[in-house]
């Protein structure tokens, strides 16, 4: 059985966002990028632990997106995937990334695909439904446990106000939250060995864009808070009442 | 054409809030493409279809028998598919909720169509390109999402937009037993609820009251559940407060938990780290409550006190225990 881990790189969760060309593109300059946490720390660690209890004989880990992201391809490796796969393009949208890593795995067969449930750049949290939906693949939503037994899979798959226990038999594709596996930090050996592991460059696949990122706008700072003498709580409560009317 | 918006109720057979926004907002779109809006609803009870109707819905299909595997997303997907199919639809709407996001996700690939997450406005319409409006980076910016072709996708954050009902406003309305059957592959094997009988679900909640590594200890967590009982409010913390296990892991908000972006935020002893405002920037108002004036948090914030929140946080409760009593009069 093998795995295969979508992973997208994000701008460092502390930093400064800004925008350039125009605020229609995302300014890179002088942002230190990261593996998006979910795909990192929930999806790759997990699909790793299953290869280390021998329920998988390989993890690749694939991004679509141009060779500035090659040092986080580099890092994942570094964790302890197996070998690694990059399609030449820029990841213009969600709908996009998908066809692209469909048409992939339509090619290179895995059975089990963990992505992360969301970047925490654009926030979209769809890249695993869509993929599961071109490959009418079974789709296991926001999974906070994740284990395997045999050829079938039991997870914890996240609703409203809690969670629900399920079943479901390989190939399914796996949106990865919170809880499925602790933070890994890559040790020495392993940053030695992911230089040699192989990272292989494929070409783009002709799909259709369907959505875009016209024009960004940072979020209006807070007016100045107003402080309130902790001696005269009922002013609080009269300015949530009157000025906020929020109670 | 029409514009379809799947509502399920078969918790309690009461349509959701947040499928009531999806509705008015299937008829902000509807009504500039000169389109009506069709309600696939799911075991809905009459106060339901009504609601509905007067948030927009030209027709609502209300499936009444259980349809087996639904809990399956590709099943529920694929019903709306045929109903797409149906109905003639082009854009298809639903809640950006945990279902919503997974089923929506699900359908733009059975379509092969493009999407639009979690929107919180349209912004315009020129023939078949729309343009809406969404945060990213964490609630740090606002962006302008396009997106084009003969079907689309769109799911819209819940609370961001203010419902209103035409209450002139009917519906024609099918009660329909459905025998579709798709092969569920995701099977249920049991569900555990986190919250107990009546307290708020976190992401639904208008009131939110919040305790960070400044409470010391989960033994003082009552103070925050007195505050929060009588607010009405639902409780969150941060993320060492759930690593820790003071508080269960589904309270822990901030950009690796839960976004949520309620009426009023009350935080009580979190510094106000930038991953926990990521998920918590989205709230109208926000009021802080911390020793160190010092704190990140109260430039992030409508209302701050400082002060230790074992003194506060029960004034507080005894001053809004007050005025509530004031308001029933
Ligand atoms: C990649 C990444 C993702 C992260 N994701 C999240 C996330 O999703 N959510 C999240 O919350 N954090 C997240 N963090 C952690 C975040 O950086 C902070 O460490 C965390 O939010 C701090 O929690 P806190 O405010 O409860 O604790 P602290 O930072 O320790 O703050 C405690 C506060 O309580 C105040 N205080 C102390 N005593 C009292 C008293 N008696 N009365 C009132 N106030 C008092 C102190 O002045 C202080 O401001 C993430 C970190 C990383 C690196
Ligand atoms: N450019 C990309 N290359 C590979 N995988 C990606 C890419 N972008 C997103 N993903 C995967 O899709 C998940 C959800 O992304 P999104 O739908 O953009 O929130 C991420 O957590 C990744 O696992």
């Amino acid at each position: 059985m093998k795995i295969l881990v979508p992973i997208s790189q994000v701008p460092d969760t502390t930093a400064k966002i800004s925008f350039t060309d125009n605020n229609t593109k995302f300014n890179a300059a002088g942002v230190q990028f990261i593996i998006n946490p979910y795909d990192e720390w929930y999806a790759l660690v997990r699909a790793l632990e299953l290869k280390e209890a021998g329920l998988a004989e390989k993890v690749s880990v694939i991004l679509v997106g141009k060779a500035d992201a090659d040092a986080t391809i580099r890092k994942a490796l570094a964790l302890g995937a197996d070998d690694s796969f990059r399609i030449d393009t820029e990841p213009t949208d969600a709908h996009f990334t998908a066809q692209q890593l469909a048409q992939f795995v339509k090619n290179n067969p895995y059975e089990l695909i963990m992505l992360g449930k969301e970047t925490i750049s654009y926030n979209g949290g769809v890249t695993a439904g869509i993929l599961a939906g071109l490959l009418d693949y079974a789709f296991i939503s926001s999974a906070s446990k994740l284990d395997l037994n045999g050829n079938t899979i039991i997870a914890h798959q996240d609703i409203e106000g809690g969670y629900q226990v399920v079943e479901c038999s390989l190939p399914a594709v796996i949106s990865a939250n919170k809880g499925m596996a602790e933070q890994r930090i890559p040790n020495m050996k392993g940053i030695m060995a992911a230089r040699t592991k192989p990272l292989n460059v494929i070409p783009p696949y002709p799909v259709e864009i369907t959505t875009q990122y016209e024009q960004f706008e940072l979020a209006p700072g807070r007016t100045a808070c107003k402080f309130i003498d902790p001696n005269n709580i009922d002013e609080l409560v009269n300015l949530l009442h009157t000025e906020a009317k929020v109670i | 054409m029409s514009v379809l918006v799947f509502a399920d109720a078969s918790q309690n057979g009461k349509v959701k809030k947040a499928s009531l926004e999806a509705t008015f907002f299937a008829q902000q779109i509807a009504s500039k493409t000169n389109d009506k809006v069709v309600v696939l609803l799911y075991q809905g009870n009459d106060e339901s279809k009504q609601k509905l109707a007067q948030a927009g819905a030209s027709k609502i299909i209300n499936i009444t028998n259980n349809i087996a595997g639904i809990t399956d997303y590709s099943v529920l997907a694929k019903l709306i598919l045929k109903y797409i199919q149906s109905e003639n639809v082009k854009d298809v709407i639903l809640p950006y909720d945990i279902q919503g996001k997974a089923v929506g996700a699900y359908l733009a690939g059975l379509l092969n169509c493009g999407i639009a997450p979690g929107v919180t406005a349209l912004l315009e319409i020129n023939n078949d390109i729309y343009k809406f409006k969404k945060n990213v980076f964490s609630g740090k910016a606002f962006a302008t999402l396009s997106i084009k072709g003969n079907k689309k996708v769109i799911t819209l954050l819940p609370n961001s937009i203010q419902v209103s009902f035409n209450t002139s406003n009917t519906a024609e309305i099918q009660d329909v037993q459905d025998d579709f059957n798709a092969p569920a592959r995701v099977i249920l094997k049991s569900v555990e609820k986190n919250t107990q009988g009546d307290s708020i679900p976190l992401p639904e909640a208008e009131i939110v009251v919040s305790g960070g590594r400044g409470l010391k200890g989960p033994e003082n967590w009552g103070i925050v559940e007195e505050l929060a009982k009588v607010l009405g409010a639902a409780t969150a913390c941060s993320r060492p407060v759930a690593d820790a296990h003071w508080r269960p892991h589904h309270e822990h908000v901030g950009q690796t938990g839960l976004a949520i972006r309620p009426n009023l935020y009350i935080a009580i002893g979190i510094s106000g780290a930038i991953q926990h405002l990521a998920g918590v920037s989205g709230s109208k108002t926000i009021v802080v409550i911390n020793t160190d004036k010092e704190a990140p948090f109260f430039k992030a914030a409508d209302y701050g006190i400082v002060g230790d929140a074992f003194e506060v946080v029960p004034k507080l409760t005894e001053a809004i225990k007050k005025f509530k009593a004031s308001q029933q009069h």
